[in-house]
């Protein structure tokens, strides 16, 4: 038992600290090391993993709002698609065929880490957009963030509202389906398609993810998915990690945080194709 | 209109601060709670139910705390996890309302709506 605890107390703290440096959920991390190395039934490595993804959330919060670079508004307008896409993504568990979309999802990621690359190769620095939308006006969505490399404000636009939002109940569909934060989508959805810069784009997505959890950790909670044996502990380590990996994450430029997020997003595509196909690794 | 920025930026720095301190309270008694409950678990080493099971409604929950049985504090600590990402919705509407920004005020109650609706659909 106390093996066991510690064990899982280990994955949550390096699940948390990566978590959070990578804008992921820290779900990503924690399904394949339950299951794969392991050895945990799926259900319950998902029921311990949408734990995990609220822990990183909260954790990375409480040390992002201090550095105020969050775009809130943004946040909650978009939490209405990945909480009903995150909603649907839970009941749909039980009774759906995941193979498309794991199939589905795993190309989509991968065809993101190539986007990535591409860009990181064209472009060297970020050039916030100026483009004026009257959506995003009216919302008020734009906003102005600290950007600590730079060493100044950078004021940004946002624009392609109902783009985003489409990604975002996709977001939240996969999170419901398979207990990941779905933080590359999130990032995908605001960096990508409404072009937000990157900082902001990760930390509104690390608050966004604890929401969208909510809704299908609700679900996996009452009907015995999450086994608290396994998730305590791993919620506990994830508290921790999160904390440290989120204030490291400030410290790093956009460049270095790309870098990192392509080759992320490529195992976690092809992890999803080969699950899709029955492969295991 | 820098100036109206400006302000934008102060409210907005005032909703997340409250945010911030609500969302630390409630992480860390849900951190407290699952604290507790894990070191009862490995002190007794019982977890106060038979092998793999645990309680998963409120009511067998709650019954399992005033034992002190040890899964079930660890259950309630998670339950009040879940539950932080959802109050600090509700901390937003409070502070939209506050802010007189009724657009946001709609925005986010329609989320609370759909958490609250996760809920009943949870228990069914």
């Amino acid at each position: 038992m106390l093996l066991q605890a510690l064990l899982m107390l280990i994955v949550g703290v390096v699940a948390g600290f990566a978590g959070a440096i990578l804008g992921l959920g820290g779900g990503i991390i924690v399904t394949p090391v339950l299951t794969l190395v392991m050895g945990m039934d799926i259900k319950y490595a998902i029921g311990a993993s949408i734990i995990a993804v609220i822990a990183t959330s909260s954790g990375a919060t409480i040390a992002f709002l201090k550095d105020d670079v969050l775009n809130i508004r943004v946040a909650m307008l978009l939490e209405i698609f990945t909480t009903i896409g995150a909603l649907t993504g839970a009941i749909l568990a039980g009774i759906f065929n995941a193979t498309v979309l794991f199939l589905l999802f795993g190309c989509l990621l991968v065809f993101q880490s190539w986007n990535m690359y591409r860009k990181l190769r064209g472009t060297a620095s970020e050039v916030p957009s100026t483009a004026h939308d009257p959506l995003a006006a009216k919302l008020r969505l734009n906003s102005s963030y600290y950007d600590k490399q730079l060493k100044q404000q950078v004021d940004y636009q946002v624009e392609k509202i109902p783009g985003g939002a489409l990604i975002m109940f996709g977001a939240g569909l996969a999170s419901g389906l398979l207990g990941i934060g779905s933080g590359s989508f999130k990032v995908m959805a605001m960096d990508g398609m409404m072009k937000m810069p990157l900082k902001p784009s990760s930390s509104t997505s690390n608050l966004m993810m604890g929401v969208t959890a909510t809704a299908s950790a609700t679900v996996y909670f009452f009907n015995g998915s999450i086994n608290p044996v396994i998730a305590v502990p791993i919620a506990l380590g994830i508290l921790g990690g999160s904390t440290v990996g989120s204030r490291v994450m400030q410290l790093l430029p956009a460049r270095v945080l790309r870098m990192i997020f392509i080759p992320v997003l490529l195992i976690i595509g092809v992890q999803l194709i080969l699950k899709g196909l029955g492969v295991n690794i | 209109m820098p100036h109206e920025n400006d302000t934008l930026k102060a409210e907005l720095n005032q909703i997340e601060r409250t945010i911030g301190k609500v969302l630390r309270v409630g992480v860390g008694l849900a951190g407290l709670v699952m604290l507790i409950g894990l070191v009862l678990l490995i002190i007794t080493g019982k977890s106060g139910y038979p092998a793999d099971t645990w309680p998963t409604s409120f009511s067998s929950i709650l019954t399992g705390m005033t034992q002190l049985k040890p899964v079930a504090i660890m259950m309630f600590g998670l339950f009040l996890l879940i539950l932080t990402p959802a109050l600090r919705v509700i901390v937003s509407i409070f502070a939209f309302i506050k802010e007189a920004d009724y657009i946001y005020v709609a925005i986010t109650v329609l989320v609370l709506l759909i958490l609250i609706f996760a809920i009943f659909v949870g228990h069914s």
